[in-house]
């Protein structure tokens, strides 16, 4: 029996290729929709229970203990008690864009869980312009929040939702320009393919594998500050500044549509977290040259069996949470910046910086 | 001198934000105005029923009005129809963080008029409990600024410390907000056994934890970016708004009625008073701080000070006292505390006049919030301490 559940599952797995692929067209689409969907909606609420553990022990408190074993169900209960409460549209909002704003945020993000790469194989797509489709889609986010915080015909509201408009396209440029030093590096946009070209890098002259943060940390420093004022996570979260603007674009949402936006912010957390790990962190590499066990396709990364797959994947969500743990840890220590010190410090720290990081992996792409 | 703005400037008589006029720029569909913006009187920055009315230019304020009065509880009234027993059960409610240190000054205000003499134990406990009620009151404030600047853990190792030092409290009094402790005379009962050692022991863990907030909160990066500069208050004109406490001494004048004017004992034992340089949100903040530390060290002085003896002595029974006024002056933990006594000879006081540091601090709040940004007006807001119903009473 279990051979026989062995066999069967090898035959899933044991391919280079998207584990849900399948001969139907059909097929392969519905599970490719119902695998993204799956991941959007669980890998977000792991992120979100780790936030809650950390953030309390950090805090002297313990964080949620009564939801589930040790809490973990706490943000199941909190969605259950969102979908309970009154859906409240101010009368004079504008109601379409009020309502359709939630949405406008969210999707993209269901969006990107289609092409990051959690595994060998686990992934819905391997798009060959996967990073430009994941950055580009990232950017529409803005949108949804900017039509919440105009529509809600609140003055906190727009003010939130312009501070966020400027604060989106400021760090949309540095997170850019360092995603495209890893491209250059890599001679791929696909994201798959970025993972199994840090696999191969080695230390020119020598045969010593590194992931790509060692040659491009400045990039990955870049990418990190730029990934956290993208998600308005404190200390760059003056579109939100609960002490400032109540809660900024989201002041006058209650509920479900509440809850989308906190979502997005959660699910863009993990997705932000996964890009920084498929491009810098060797994706699902255990460590730098040590191909996984049970793999045998090219860097020991691919043509996996269950086991091996099942590794990969442990390994990307360790890495994931690890930077999501970082995210929390900074939030725990540090203020709120202003809204002239972060565009200060994205403009003339940051975009050059970037540029700078640019010219130098372009050049020593070029030398080696 | 400094460019004062002067009260017939700023409440030109018109109800609150009806004078200002938003003057439209441009035609068409370029056409721009200034917008108002009314926070609170519920809002997460005023932690209170303060409402204050902004005149936004973009995110820059070019006007600013304090509306005050959504508390207002008619304490001075009140407190002509109870007699003196009853009065401090009124007091120790204006500013809620102050308690202790608010029904001490009304005690000390009909001792002086009854010309009391109380004993000395009495006096020792007075001051040891008024200056943990500071250290708790100058927690909250650490913890409720930081939070307004975005940093949301010092709050919380804020209330670690002030539930141990409230539990402290509780077992001398039994209460942890409304102590109710003084008596004219005295005080209500003498310490349980153990205080003054567990007293001594808190004293030594606060202490050890300070330099969590130094690191945490001063010693900060993006706390230093957010608040250095910010809201600069020149010493002249924090006096001539009557402005007390860190607020003042922040501007780099040691005014504390505890050394200048001392009361009780606080003349037998050195009282530190910190000072800041540029009176901005960052030395106020520091000055906050150093309260807190000089409390401490206050504190283990009276440890070694605290005499044996009775603690309250016998009173008639009707209190009242004699005909005419009196003003005592207390350094309150937000500022400068004191309370105008006239009687007229009866059981109840026939006036008596509150003057709280919490309505003469935000008099300042017009003057500094002028022409600055909409985050920073949350970091003025927060460092110039005040209890709302320590306004409006």
């Amino acid at each position: 029996m279990m051979e026989l559940v062995w066999s069967t599952a090898t035959t899933f797995v044991g391919q280079s290729t998207s584990i849900t692929t399948f001969d139907s067209y059909v097929v392969s689409v519905v599970v490719k929709i119902a695998f993204a969907l799956g991941l959007f909606f669980v890998v977000p609420l792991i992120g979100g229970y780790l936030e809650h553990k950390v953030m309390g022990r950090m805090q002297a408190r313990r964080g949620p203990v009564e939801a589930g074993p040790f809490g973990t169900l706490q943000l199941v209960a909190d969605g259950i008690k969102f979908i309970q409460k009154e859906d409240v549209i101010p009368r004079s909002a504008d109601k379409w864009v009020f309502a359709a704003a939630p949405g406008v945020a969210l999707v993209p993000g269901m969006l990107i869980f289609l092409v990051l790469p959690f595994g060998p194989g686990v992934f819905a797509l391997d798009l060959e312009l996967g990073l430009f489709y994941a950055l580009a889609i990232s950017s529409v986010s803005v949108l949804g929040i900017l039509m919440g915080g105009w529509a809600s015909a609140n003055k906190f509201s727009l003010i939130g939702g312009l501070r966020a408009g400027g604060q989106l396209i400021a760090y949309e440029l540095p997170l850019i320009l360092a995603a495209i030093a890893v491209a250059v590096q890599a001679g791929t946009l696909s994201l798959v393919g970025i993972v199994e070209a840090q696999a191969t890098f080695m230390i020119p002259g020598t045969d010593v594998n590194l992931w790509y943060i060692v040659p491009q940390f400045l990039g990955f420093a870049i990418f990190f500050l730029a990934a956290m004022a993208e998600l308005s996570r404190p200390p760059f979260d003056m579109p939100i500044a609960d002490s400032e603007l109540v809660f900024g674009y989201m002041t006058e949402y209650t509920g479900i549509k509440f809850a989308m936006f906190l979502l997005t912010e959660y699910g863009g957390m993990i997705l932000m977290s996964a890009l920084m790990v498929v491009l810098y962190l060797g994706g699902w590499q255990l460590l730098p040259g040590v191909p996984l066990p049970g793999c045998e396709g090219a860097g020991g990364l691919f043509d996996c069996d269950p086991f091996g797959t099942l590794l990969g994947v442990v390994v990307t969500m360790g890495k994931i949470m690890a930077l999501v743990f970082i995210m929390v840890w900074a939030r725990v220590s540090y203020p709120r910046l202003r809204e002239d010190q972060l565009q200060r410090l994205a403009w003339l720290a940051l975009v050059p910086l970037a540029l700078l990081n640019l010219a130098v992996v372009g050049v020593a792409k070029v030398v080696f | 001198m400094s460019d004062l703005t002067t009260r017939e400037q700023i409440h030109p008589g018109t109800a609150p934000g009806e004078d200002i006029h938003l003057e439209i720029v441009g035609d068409g569909d370029f056409a721009t105005a200034d917008m108002k913006l009314s926070i609170g009187p519920a809002h997460p920055a005023t932690h209170g029923v303060f409402r204050i009315v902004l005149e936004l230019d973009g995110e820059r304020v070019t006007g600013a009005r304090p509306v005050i009065g959504y508390m207002h509880r008619g304490f001075e009234k009140l407190a002509e129809h109870r007699d003196y027993r009853q009065i401090k059960a009124l007091v120790n409610r204006h500013d809620w963080l102050s308690g202790f240190s608010n029904e001490l000054g009304v005690a000390l205000a009909v001792e002086r008029m009854m010309e009391f003499e109380v004993p000395e134990r009495a006096q020792w406990i007075r001051m040891l409990l008024a200056e943990w009620n500071r250290i708790l009151n100058h927690l909250m404030f650490t913890g409720s600024f930081a939070i307004e600047l975005g940093a949301i853990t010092p709050m919380f190792y804020a209330f670690r410390e002030r539930e141990d030092i409230q539990h402290l409290l509780e077992s001398a009094t039994g209460g942890r907000l409304h102590f109710t402790y003084n008596q004219v005379g005295g005080l209500k009962l003498d310490l349980p056994k153990g205080f003054l050692k567990q007293s001594a022991q808190l004293s030594a863990l606060v202490r050890s934890r300070l330099p969590d907030y130094k690191d945490l909160v001063l010693g900060n990066d993006i706390f230093q970016a957010r608040t250095k500069g910010v809201g600069p208050l020149p010493p002249d004109v924090g006096l001539s708004y009557g402005v007390s406490g860190p607020t003042l001494q922040a501007t780099g004048i040691p005014e504390d009625s505890r050394v200048t004017e001392p009361y009780l004992k606080y003349g037998d034992i050195d009282v530190h008073v910190p000072v800041g340089e540029n009176g901005d949100s960052f030395d106020r903040f520091a000055c906050l701080l150093g309260r807190v530390e000089a409390s401490l060290d206050i504190i283990d002085q009276i440890h070694d000070h605290m005499p044996a003896g009775p603690v309250n002595s016998k009173l008639p029974k009707m209190v009242k006292a004699p005909e005419g006024a009196t003003y005592v002056r207390t350094e309150n933990p937000l500022g400068q505390l004191g309370y105008w006594l006239e009687s007229d000879g009866g059981r109840t006081p026939w006036r008596l006049k509150m003057r709280t540091p919490s309505f003469s601090n935000v008099q300042a709040i017009p003057y500094l919030l002028d022409g600055v940004l909409v985050p920073d007006a949350i970091a003025v807001l927060g460092s110039v301490f005040f209890v709302v119903g320590d306004i409006d009473r």
